[in-house]
């Protein structure tokens, strides 16, 4: 029983440790709370059930084209909104405002368009099949989405650390001035961070969508409060930070569903956002630079 | 108004628009309350969640303690405060995001309890059958005195100071300024009052929901703000006045309402920073 909640909830947990990576890396990167992000991940899931529907795609073809749409789609929305606030190095509540009425506006849209009734991928979209391994029973969907998140992290990682863009990454990450100083394409870095966050983003979308099966335009902004509270529990722009919080967090909620209410496990992101707040602000790890006002 | 009298006319209209007024009104008191915030640098989107603290607490005494709607008012405005006093303890220390992204956080999280919790709150269905009894007269004397208040703090010693904070925090800090009193001070009389624009709302539409006082409505509030602008306390008024308005009267806009609120607040950051109406309060030199 234990073992068996303990699995669902490492597959739960690294869901959400995808959705906040991408989230967490735009902060640590581009130093803004960007609320479109909820939208990439809405815009994922979508495109996926679109290729998914009209043309039959399968998983394989589904989840890299909603992914790699959603990256396109973070690229423009950062370059029509933030360019310009960037340009007059503007404080970071007024880029969080501007994404915020985006964001809005954009899953409102979405609605008129669509509706806001759930829906579904095509019937044997994935195999339904489980594995059991003695008492535990793991479900293809789940290996797929933690198998696709170890392979999506372990990318990112590689990418940062050992090629040139990450090292331009890193760079913008440390001062943007420096950085230009050096002779980095600031711009293009930018755009590629959107890219990589957006991508990250929307295959969580993909995933999520698939391990629920409800797709509906406001989902991103509901997975939002798992965003923000992993992010803040890793500490706000730490990638390792935000791995470990994003599992820990959904083992603590599988567990919570489990022992104590179904209603208490809704509640449990915002009870440790707070709760890191009060007692721990610059994250698990101390690496958030929590700076005191 | 052929053959009525100035007074018929008058019932009439009340009558036909009597939703529309009551929720200009209650979104001039959301408007100041966001308004409250902003004026000392912050940026709390927790207005909406403040607001269904106190429609369902105003809801729930009314309907299962019977409490006469004078104490339920001013409980309404408490018990949002107090959620105010939990989450703003910790974030005002730091930089502005933290108190953004915890006041959205808890919008987010009280939507899915209401909804869970369904033997206090109804679940998805909502509250009804709360009784009317937010008058008219009474939504707009208390909007008049929060004008009236805000505009009496904005001219004060204290008006200064959070017009200090918003241009630079770290200098009003060292003239002086009692930062953490005057932002905590704010957030909580913004919680207040948005807890009894909600408490209003239930007591006038004798219906809420959870989905009442979610994202949207944050972003909502936001937008009044932003149109307005924040110089006076007027100007976020005249915001929610407008964009209440708008889409009653061009019904075709009705379902791009939030799309057209979400594109006022990008615009307004990008092009607009001080709002349409950019005046500042005059102060006693």
């Amino acid at each position: 029983m234990l073992s068996q909640q303990l699995v669902n909830g490492l597959v739960l947990g690294s869901t959400y440790a995808l959705f906040a990576l991408g989230f967490t890396l735009i902060f640590g990167v581009l130093r803004v709370i960007n609320l479109t992000y909820g939208f990439y991940f809405t815009i994922g899931a979508f495109v996926a059930l679109t290729v998914a529907r009209e043309f039959g795609a399968n998983i394989w073809v589904a989840l890299p084209v909603g992914a790699l749409s959603a990256g396109v789609v973070a690229v423009v929305a950062d370059w029509v909104l933030l360019t310009r606030l960037r340009r007059a190095k503007a404080g970071e509540l007024s880029s969080l405002m501007v994404t915020l009425g985006a964001v809005l506006a954009l899953y409102s849209l979405m609605a008129v368009f669509i509706g806001t009734d759930i829906q579904r991928f095509p019937f044997g979209f994935v195999d339904n099949t489980a594995i059991e391994f003695g008492s535990i029973r793991i479900s293809l969907v789940q290996m797929l989405i933690v198998g696709t998140t170890f392979v999506l992290v372990a990318v990112l990682f590689l990418l940062l650390q050992r090629t040139k863009l990450g090292l331009m990454i890193r760079a913008l990450a440390e001062n943007e001035d420096a950085a230009r100083l050096m002779g980095i394409n600031v711009g293009l870095t930018v755009a590629a961070v959107s890219f990589l966050s957006g991508t990250l983003g929307g295959a969580a979308g993909v995933l999520i969508g698939l391990n629920f099966n409800a797709i509906q335009p406001f989902m991103g902004e509901h997975m939002m409060l798992r965003g923000f509270a992993v992010i803040i529990i890793g500490g706000l722009g730490d990638i390792r930070g935000a791995l470990i919080a994003g599992v820990l967090l959904g083992v603590l909620e599988v567990l919570t569903a489990g022992y104590i209410s179904s209603n208490a496990k809704e509640a449990v992101a915002f009870t440790i956002l707070v709760l890191t707040l009060w007692f721990r602000p610059v994250g698990l790890f101390g690496r958030a630079q929590a700076k005191r006002a | 108004m052929d053959g009525m009298t100035m007074a018929e006319w008058l019932d009439d209209f009340l009558f036909t628009y009597e939703t529309l007024i009551h929720a200009l009104g209650v979104h001039g008191l959301l408007a100041l309350s966001m308004y409250c915030v902003m004026a000392v640098g912050q940026l709390s989107l927790g207005q909406a969640a403040f607001m269904g603290i106190g429609a369902y607490t105003g809801a729930l005494l009314t309907l299962n303690l019977g409490l006469p709607f004078w104490l339920v008012l001013p409980l309404s405005a408490l018990a949002p405060a107090v959620v105010a006093l939990v989450i703003g303890g910790p974030t005002l220390r730091l930089s502005g995001v933290y108190l953004a992204i915890s006041t959205i956080a808890l919008g987010e999280v009280l939507r899915v309890l209401y909804i869970n919790a369904e033997w206090l709150t109804g679940g998805a269905l909502g509250l009804s059958g709360i009784p009317r009894k937010a008058d008219l007269w009474l939504i707009y004397l208390l909007l008049f005195l929060a004008v009236l208040g805000f505009w009496a703090v904005g001219r004060s010693k204290i008006g200064r100071a959070m017009e200090a904070m918003r241009e630079d925090e770290a200098v009003a800090g060292v003239m002086g300024v009692n930062l953490p009193v005057y932002k905590m001070g704010a957030l909580v009389v913004s919680a207040m009052l948005a807890g009894l624009a909600g408490c209003l709302t239930a007591h006038s539409n004798s219906f809420i929901g959870p989905n009442e006082f979610g994202f949207e409505m944050a972003v909502t509030i936001l937008s009044f703000a932003l149109l307005g602008g924040i110089g006076t306390p007027i100007a976020p008024v005249i915001g929610a006045l407008v964009l209440t308005s708008l889409p009653e009267i061009l019904r075709p806009l009705q379902d791009f309402r939030l799309v057209i609120n979400g594109l006022i607040i990008v615009v307004a950051v990008l092009f607009l920073p001080r709002g349409v109406i950019p005046f500042r309060l005059r102060r006693a030199p």
